[in-house]
């Protein structure tokens, strides 16, 4: 039965979050309420997001060993064969994985599930493999990760916007409308859709992104462009910084990255004499084993020229997924508890276990990160058991193969899913859960305004939401969990009260009213947090801290065997792992298989040619795809999109020291073409 | 372990560092001559510009020392080294014993032995930056004699100040180690621009009160004169403790000398027959010297040699070998003197072997990283030349464009739907918007919808 009333709410995939009004026969049509996409902008993935509503492919009961059973039996299964896996080896014998498409109250109920019910340390989620290493480098140098600090809106005001690896005119198309008004200088080794509309594209080789950022800073200090009385006023550390630059003259710069010093210089005058200006990063500067210090080393360039916590000027990350934000913010992370509060911290610890009614010392510690603990699966160390929420990791992670087989040892794979994706597809027990416009949630987008999804369409018979299976599994653990979306909020308010991510003050009403709320929003009559560092920064001293770091190769270099770098990203009619997009018919079309890009000139040397089936080799695995040529990537980089199994058998799980995240952005692989 | 270093410059104190990061255990005493803290002598022609303090060109903060466990000891040098009992002596008699010893006693400007050529200042370190600037802001007019890289540098610098400055050269044309003729007169050509005049096939015969006497007798004025006249490797500590020294202290690939023992690095160090003069050789010998004593394997094999002139308005690399000839190479070659360009690529079995780019260039990144790499070039040499004119943007006309064209990429619409639906009645913009939802998404594809109807309307004779 078709709804037949108009439901506010937003878009199923990017972190921008577009608002869209879903109406009768699931016709949808874009808000313009919503300041993401004020101006009334879908892109084709928006368009078309009802149609999986009504696939074919949904799944409408638990599968038992591919079995369809009652709710009742899948879920007495699972409770007791945790029971007992947990009786005979430990409560982290069982681990769970979330995602970062979850709502805020999943995310939440996830996390306090694993730490109250199940009492594992072994909780993590793919947002992970998204923004980690932007939020370690922001809680650095701000105190704070709040993605980007100010309303998305404010970027249309600039002079000037750099972006370092990010394509945002295929990821979140409507988010180049706020780039309307500014010059925009791009990073990026392939001259991307994004790139086509910049000012200035700099195209640095695969992996040397860090070196790049620290040039930029460097000839901003030796041309005279630093804000000094930013500078003294606003931070500290900026003298280490500045003695560990000279090192990096732009000269040697270009020798690494490849990029002219005259282009390192024109972009570095551009930000320098912006009155307004903004540096953002996306997942190509982020998604490396120095990711952390990438990141840091933008911040630092942001941070000499005076922008972060100025008014209409900044630094932000481009968070990815949908709830990448709310995701990172509620307690799915390893070393995270509600509020963005820090697991090994006693006052939060207390704070948590008022919360949900539990002595403060049976909260576990901080557990392994997500590479790290789908690597651990089915070892004798590691756990026997994993329960996965809103994740496609054999699609999705690194060294996916390898990931496969450690799935391949586990003792129990349960999944929860709306179709039977890749990894879903080998649980021993699926969940048919409810998809995003047949039911309530908030989700807090790429500005950390906290926004509300309302439940549009009534989901199909047989399919319960991911809040009742966790309370389905909880009950019979012996724990009472909400189910109610509304009255989990509220309980999540109450536990992320007087945490960084306060968001006490915010009710659904308000959202609704408000079109959004920033966080932190500490009291129900307090106005939010749109630009958060505009007086002071999070750090006690209120100050932002200047952190020197090194330009190292990265953890995989070319070699005469692997002579080529292999860079991955996302097609624009294409969401993540494709569990979702590759069951719509439009955007299958659009986009219908997986494909490399290789420049004219590297395809002459190996005697390839548009069309040719290809095959691209790493030290972990290989794939087969169609070559695409075009000189908009590098002579020495192949690019792949990562929406299709393949991309992931070849990427390299070498992880950053800090934040944990995996190098998908750059690898050594071999090129042929397949006789 | 004990780890003696002699000498704090750009080798010595890279050294020290790369060892420390990978061995925090090591007691490493570092000995330099100098009483400076260790500098970055590549920024040192920013200095004489103008463009940086001295303060700016630090390579370590002085805290780095005690915060790493290191004992410096500046304004010591090292006069001896006893191989017997392995230890050094300073000058002031100070015994340190090593276990292994690392030589970066690096290379002194060379001065020539003309009359009157202590009235002149060597550009070499940043204490002589610093007299060349206190001069300079007393000077009326300047004279550098020497137009390799340091010299040009320094007098590009000189002018930048407002100084009236000639340079002499001695060989034909400028910095003709790096250089063919053609180009080191483009560069000539460029300097003079900016107010450096060159003279070049001149020998200075002596330096007076009032300027630089030539060898042919005539005077070029000046009250301030810069000497830039090379290098030459400082390797007296090792020879006089009996190291096999040539035109530098020999080593191997592990760069060791023939004392396993003792190490010798950067410009006092002759590998291979090579004595480099560049930092960036220096560095790669110290992360090399550094793996081999922190107990790891690494080899070095010689380095590939990219010039970069680092003066304000003047863009310059070159690389390799740059002076092979058509009958040893495939050479390409473009000039435009009117606009201070010329480019030039030394293609030798399909690899890049030498090039040289004057003015700003695109190509540059690209080049030197297939010189660095030994890539092969790609077929089209024109299109490495000039980076962006092989993918011209496709006609956004819209009678050219075929009807497979995708003009809205966010919602997959071609060109050929567009007119379907035009003839299917949408007879606007908006219709056209309505019926296929291009437009809204980045909406960057609006003008090129626009242009397609209006085209559509106008073969039809309907107004928009």
């Amino acid at each position: 039965m078709l709804g037949s009333e108009v439901t506010k709410t937003h878009c199923p995939y990017c972190a921008l979050q577009c608002g869209m009004e879903i109406g009768p026969e699931l016709a949808i049509s874009p808000r313009t309420d919503i300041p993401a996409n004020g101006s009334g902008a879908l892109c084709q993935k928006g368009w078309t997001a009802g149609e999986l509503l009504t696939s074919g492919e949904r799944l409408t009961a638990p599968l038992l060993y591919g079995e369809p059973v009652a709710w009742d039996a899948a879920l007495d299964h699972v409770a007791h064969r945790l029971s007992a896996i947990r009786a005979e080896y430990g409560p982290d014998a069982v681990a769970v994985f979330g995602g970062g498409g979850l709502t805020n109250e999943k995310a939440y109920s996830l996390g306090k599930f694993a730490r109250v019910a199940l009492g594992t340390s072994q909780i993590d989620y793919n947002g992970r493999f998204c923004m980690s290493s932007a939020a370690a480098a922001s809680i650095r140098a701000f105190g704070l990760d709040r993605g980007m600090p100010f309303p998305i809106t404010d970027l249309a005001g600039a002079d000037v916007v750099l972006l370092a690896g990010g394509n945002v005119a295929e990821t979140m198309p409507p988010f180049v409308r706020h780039l309307d008004g500014p010059r925009l200088i791009v990073v990026d080794p392939r001259r991307t859709p994004t790139a086509k509309l910049a000012w200035l594209h700099l195209q640095p080789t695969p992996g040397t992104d860090l070196a790049l950022a620290l040039g930029l800073l460097h000839l901003a200090i030796a041309d005279g462009l630093v804000d000094e009385a930013y500078v003294a006023a606003r931070t500290t550390g900026f003298e280490e910084v500045r003695t560990s630059l000279s090192s990096w003259w732009p000269e040697r710069v270009e020798r690494i990255t490849g990029v002219p010093v005259h282009q390192m210089r024109q972009a570095v005058r551009a930000l320098a004499a912006a009155g307004k200006a903004y540096v953002l990063t996306g997942r190509g500067a982020e998604q490396h084993a120095k990711g952390t210090d990438t990141v840091t080393a933008f911040i630092n360039l942001a941070l000499a020229l005076g922008l972060p916590g100025t008014l209409g000027s900044g630094y932000g990350c481009v968070t990815g997924q949908g709830n990448g934000q709310g995701g990172r913010e509620h307690g799915q992370k390893a070393d995270q508890l509600p509020g963005y509060r820090k697991i090994d911290d006693p006052a939060a610890r207390e704070h948590l276990a008022r919360v949900w009614g539990i002595p403060a010392e049976d909260i576990p510690g901080p557990g392994r990160s997500a590479y790290e603990l789908l690597d651990a699966l089915g070892t004798p160390e590691g756990p026997r058991a994993l329960l996965l929420f809103g994740s496609n990791p054999v699609v999705s992670a690194p060294a996916a193969e390898h990931v496969a087989s450690r799935i391949g040892g586990l003792d129990l794979l349960v999944a929860c899913d709306f179709v039977l994706s890749e990894t879903a597809a080998l649980a021993d027990v699926v969940f048919p859960v409810t998809q995003w416009a047949e039911e309530d949630g908030t989700m807090t987008n790429l500005e950390g305004r906290v926004l509300l999804r309302r439940r549009a369409y009534p989901p199909p018979a047989g399919v319960r939401s991911d809040l009742d299976v966790i309370a389905g599994l909880a009950e019979r653990l012996g724990h009472r969990f909400e189910t109610e979306p509304v009255r989990v909020f509220d309980e999540l308010r109450r536990a992320s009260q007087g945490g960084p991510a306060d968001y006490s003050g915010i009710t659904y009403e308000r959202i609704a009213n408000e079109t959004g709320v920033f966080w932190p929003c500490p009291a129900p009559g307090h106005p939010g947090t749109p630009r958060p560092f505009l007086d002071r920064f999070a750090h006690p001293d209120g100050r932002a801290r200047f952190v020197p770091v090194e330009h190292r190769p990265p953890a995989e270099v070319t070699d005469e065997d692997y002579p080529v770098h292999l860079t991955t990203g996302r097609v624009l009619a294409h969401y993540q792992s494709g569990a979702q997009t590759r069951r719509i018919a439009p955007l299958v079309r659009a986009a219908p298989e997986p494909y490399v890009e290789l420049h004219p000139d590297l395809a002459e040397q190996l005697g390839i040619a548009a069309g040719d089936v290809v095959r691209v080799s790493s030290r972990r695995g290989e794939s087969k795809a169609v070559a695409r040529i075009s000189d908009a990537i590098r002579r020495d980089t192949v690019f792949m999109p990562f929406h299709w199994e393949g991309a992931n058998r070849l990427t390299n799980p070498a992880l950053d020291p800090v934040s944990r995240m995996p190098e998908f952005k750059v690898c050594a692989v071999r090129v042929e073409r397949d006789s | 372990m004990r780890l003696v270093v002699v000498g704090t410059g750009m080798a010595g104190s890279r050294l020290v560092s790369e060892v420390r990061a990978r061995d925090p255990h090591i007691r490493i005493t570092v000995f330099g001559a100098e009483t400076r803290r260790p500098y970055n002598r590549v920024l040192l022609s920013n200095v004489l510009a103008g463009s940086s303090r001295p303060e700016q060109v630090r390579l370590l903060d002085p805290t780095w020392y005690d915060a790493h466990n290191v004992t410096a000891v500046f304004g010591g040098a090292v006069a001896h080294v006893d191989r017997e009992t392995r230890h050094v002596v300073t000058e002031y008699g100070r015994r340190e014993p090593y276990d292994l010893l690392v030589l970066a006693t690096g290379s002194d400007a060379v001065v020539p032995p003309v009359p009157g050529v202590e009235r002149a200042i060597p550009f070499r370190t940043l204490d002589d930056c610093e007299r060349i600037i206190e001069a300079a802001e007393r000077a009326g007019r300047a004279v550098v004699v020497g137009g390799g890289l340091l010299g040009i540098e320094a007098a590009r610098g000189l002018a930048g100040r407002g100084l009236p400055v000639t340079l002499l050269h001695l060989a034909g044309h400028l910095m003709e180690r790096q250089l063919d003729a053609e180009a080191g007169e483009v560069l000539g050509e460029t300097l003079a621009g900016l107010g450096v005049q060159i003279r070049t096939g001149v020998s200075a015969a002596g330096v007076e009160a009032d300027g630089v006497r030539l060898d042919g007798g005539e005077l070029v004025p000046a009250d301030l004169v810069v000497l830039a006249c090379g290098v030459r490797p400082v390797t007296g500590l090792a020879a006089e403790a009996g190291l096999e020294v040539r035109r530098g202290v020999v080593v191997d690939d592990e760069l060791r000398t023939d004392d396993p023992s003792i190490f010798a690095i950067g410009e006092c160090a002759e590998h291979d027959g090579t004595v480099y003069g560049l930092v960036a050789p220096a560095w790669e010998q110290a992360a090399v010297a550094a793996d081999v004593i922190t107990g790891g394997k690494a080899l070095y094999r010689g380095s590939r040699l990219v010039t970069r002139l680092k003066a304000k308005s003047v863009e310059l690399a070159a690389m390799g070998e740059t002076q092979l000839g058509e009958e040893h190479a495939e050479v390409v070659r473009f000039s435009h003197r009117a606009r201070g360009t010329y480019r030039k690529l030394v293609i030798r079995d399909g690899r890049l072997v030498g090039a040289i780019l004057l003015g700003e260039s695109d190509a540059v990144g690209t080049l030197t990283q297939l010189f660095d790499r030994g890539s092969p070039v790609p077929g089209d040499r024109a299109g490495l030349l000039f980076p962006g004119t092989a993918s011209a943007p496709v006609t956004d006309s819209p009678t050219l464009m075929p009807d497979a064209a995708k003009v809205c990429q966010c919602n997959n619409v071609t060109k050929g739907r567009i007119r379907a639906c035009w003839e299917a009645g949408a007879r606007d913009v908006a219709a056209v918007v309505a019926a296929t939802r291009a437009t809204t998404g980045c909406g960057t594809c609006r003008d090129a919808v626009e242009g397609i109807v209006g085209w559509l309307c106008e073969q039809e004779g309907v107004s928009v």
